[in-house]
C-alpha cells in the first residue's frame, strides 16, 4: 500500500493519520478537509470559546510542527465530491481527483436546520464566534433542542446574561439518552439558573422575529439557536456504492469495503462488545476509531475488531457529566451512589440482565473506574448489584 | 522524551490513566490527570504515545528528542 487518503480533517481524521505514521507507514498520506483551519477540538466551543474563557487559537489539536513531522499531503479548503471505486480515486471540489490505494473516511456530521433565516448552529469555529458575538447581557435567546449541546450552550449563555428559553419537544429533556429521572435533575438545574425551560413544545420553524411553535403561540427572541441534532456528511459517497444508513455502515473492523474505512461521527459501525451497530458522536470514539480503522487498514492479516466501551463528558453549569457505555435503549437506570437530591451520584444502567453503562456526576474517578471496567466485561447486572 | 500536560485543557476523562497507568494518575477530587513520570523510559514510549493521541482535550504533548 502506498497511498492513503483520509477525509474529513478533524479529530478523527488527524488520529488516522498520526496512527498511520506511528505504525511505520512511509508512503504518501494524504489529508483532505473542507475547513480551512488546520485540526481543531470542538468540544471547547461550546464551553470555554462561547464563554470567551479561550481565545480561538487554543483549539488547535496540533501545532504546525507536529502536523509537518507527519509529512502530510495536506489539502486543506478542499471539499470531496465524489468517490470512484474503480479507478480508486477521490474527487474534489476544484474537480482534481486523488488517487489512493486506502481510504478512511471520516467526514463527520453537520447540524439538521430548520426551515427560516438567521438561526445559528454550532459546529464549526465559525459558528461558536457568530454565536459568542450575539449573546450579551440581556439578549433573549431561544434554544431549539435540550440535548447535551442545547444544554450546555444555556448554561453558558446564562453565564454572560443572556436571558434564556430552552424549547425541548420531549417532556423530560435528555430521557432517552440518561433516563427520566436524571433528565429531571437536569431540567431543574436549569431551572435554578433562570433558564425558561419549556417542554412538550414543538419548534415548526425560524421566523427573524424568534421561533414558531406547533399549535402553540410564537416565543419571541433576538438570537436563534438550533441543536436538534445532526445529519453525517456521506452525500459525496452517494454513488460509491458504500452501504449508506444514517452513516457510512462498516462492520465490527470499522471497514465499509476491504479498502476503505470509516471513524468518528460519520461511521456506523457494529460494535461487538454491546452486538448492535452504532454511530457515535463523542470526541474520545473519534481518536479511539481513528486509530483503530489506521491500524486495521495497514495490518489486513492482523485485525482487531472495535470493540470500545463509549465515552463522553459535558459541562452544564456547576456540573460535570461522565458517561460510560451505550445508554440509549437501557431498561432500567438506577443510582448507585450518591443522591440526586445532592447532584452527585452514579447512575448503572442496565438493558437484560447487563450493564451496559454507567453515568457519573462530581464522583472521583476511583468510584468510575470499576463501573467502567464492569461494562467492558459485560458484566451481569446481579453480579453487581 | 517529556511530557508537557496543559493542565486547564484537561478534562478528566481519564484515558491517559487508563492507557500509560504508570506515567498519569487521576486527582481524587475532580479526576484532572497528574503526572506521575515526566521523563518515562523508553520501555514506556508507546503507552506514552498511545495517552497522547486518544486525549481528547489535546493536554497531553510529548517532546521527543
Ligand atoms: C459544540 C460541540 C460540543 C461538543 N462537546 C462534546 C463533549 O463535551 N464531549 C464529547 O465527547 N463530544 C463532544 N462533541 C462531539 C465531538 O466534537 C465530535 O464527536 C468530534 O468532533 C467528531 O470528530 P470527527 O473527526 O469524527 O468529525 P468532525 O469533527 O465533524 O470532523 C469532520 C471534518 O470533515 C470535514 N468534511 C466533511 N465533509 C467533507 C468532505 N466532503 N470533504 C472534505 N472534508 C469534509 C468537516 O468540515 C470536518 O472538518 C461536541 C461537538 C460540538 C460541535
Ligand atoms: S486523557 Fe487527557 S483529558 Fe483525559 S484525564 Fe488524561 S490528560 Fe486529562
Amino acid at each position: 500500500m502506498n497511498r492513503i487518503v483520509v477525509v474529513g480533517a478533524s479529530a478523527a481524521g488527524l488520529a488516522a493519520a498520526e496512527t498511520l505514521r506511528r505504525e511505520g507507514f512511509a508512503g504518501s498520506l494524504t489529508l483532505i478537509g473542507e475547513e480551512i483551519d488546520p485540526p481543531y477540538d470542538r468540544p471547547p466551543l461550546s464551553k470555554q470559546i462561547l464563554a470567551s474563557t479561550w481565545d480561538a487559537e487554543r483549539l488547535a489539536l496540533r501545532t504546525l510542527d507536529q502536523l509537518t513531522a507527519l509529512r502530510l499531503d495536506l489539502r486543506l479548503g478542499a471539499r470531496a465530491t465524489g468517490l470512484d471505486r474503480q479507478e480508486r480515486t477521490v474527487r474534489l471540489s476544484d474537480g482534481t481527483d486523488v488517487p489512493y490505494d486506502g481510504l478512511i473516511v471520516a467526514t463527520g456530521v453537520r447540524p439538521c436546520r430548520l426551515p427560516g433565516p438567521g438561526a445559528h448552529v454550532l459546529r464549526t469555529v465559525k459558528d461558536a464566534l457568530a454565536l459568542r458575538r450575539t449573546l450579551r447581557p440581556g439578549t433573549r435567546l431561544a434554544i431549539v433542542g435540550a440535548g447535551f449541546l442545547g444544554a450546555e450552550c444555556a448554561a453558558v449563555a446564562r453565564g454572560l446574561g443572556c436571558e434564556v428559553v430552552l424549547l425541548e419537544p420531549a417532556p423530560v429533556p435528555l430521557a432517552h439518552a440518561v433516563g427520566e429521572r436524571i433528565g429531571q435533575v437536569l431540567s431543574q438545574a436549569h431551572r435554578d439558573h433562570g433558564v425558561d425551560l419549556r417542554t412538550g413544545v414543538t419548534v415548526t420553524g425560524v421566523t427573524g422575529a424568534g421561533v414558531s411553535i406547533e399549535d402553540g403561540e410564537p416565543v419571541a427572541a433576538d438570537e436563534v439557536l438550533v441543536a436538534i441534532g445532526s445529519r453525517p456528511n456521506t452525500e459525496w459517497l452517494e454513488s460509491s456504492g458504500l452501504t449508506l444508513d444514517d452513516g457510512v455502515v462498516c462492520d465490527e473492523y470499522s471497514a465499509a469495503a476491504p479498502e476503505i474505512y470509516a471513524a468518528g461521527d460519520v461511521a456506523r459501525w457494529h460494535n461487538p462488545l454491546f452486538g448492535v451497530p452504532m454511530r457515535i458522536e463523542h470526541r474520545t470514539n473519534a481518536a479511539e476509531q481513528g486509530m483503530a480503522a489506521a491500524r486495521n487498514l495497514l495490518n489486513p492479516a492482523a485485525r482487531k475488531p472495535f470493540a470500545p466501551v463509549p465515552y463522553f463528558w459535558s459541562d452544564q453549569y456547576d456540573l460535570k457529566f461522565h458517561a460510560y457505555g451505550y445508554l440509549r435503549g437501557h431498561d432500567v437506570a438506577e443510582v448507585v451512589e450518591g443522591s440526586l437530591a445532592d447532584r452527585r451520584f452514579l447512575a448503572a444502567y442496565r438493558k437484560d440482565d447487563r450493564v451496559v453503562g454507567a453515568l457519573a456526576v462530581g464522583m472521583p474517578p476511583k468510584a468510575i473506574r470499576p463501573w467502567r471496567q464492569a461494562i467492558a466485561l459485560s458484566t451481569a447486572w446481579k453480579d453487581l448489584r | 522524551m517529556r511530557i508537557e500536560f496543559d493542565e486547564p485543557k484537561c478534562v478528566a476523562a481519564g484515558q491517559c490513566a487508563m492507557v500509560a497507568p504508570g506515567v498519569f494518575d487521576q486527582r481524587d477530587d475532580d479526576g484532572v490527570a497528574i503526572v506521575l513520570d515526566a521523563t518515562p523510559g523508553p520501555e514506556r514510549f508507546d503507552e506514552v504515545r498511545e495517552a497522547a493521541a486518544v486525549c481528547p482535550a489535546a493536554a497531553i504533548r510529548l517532546v521527543e528528542a
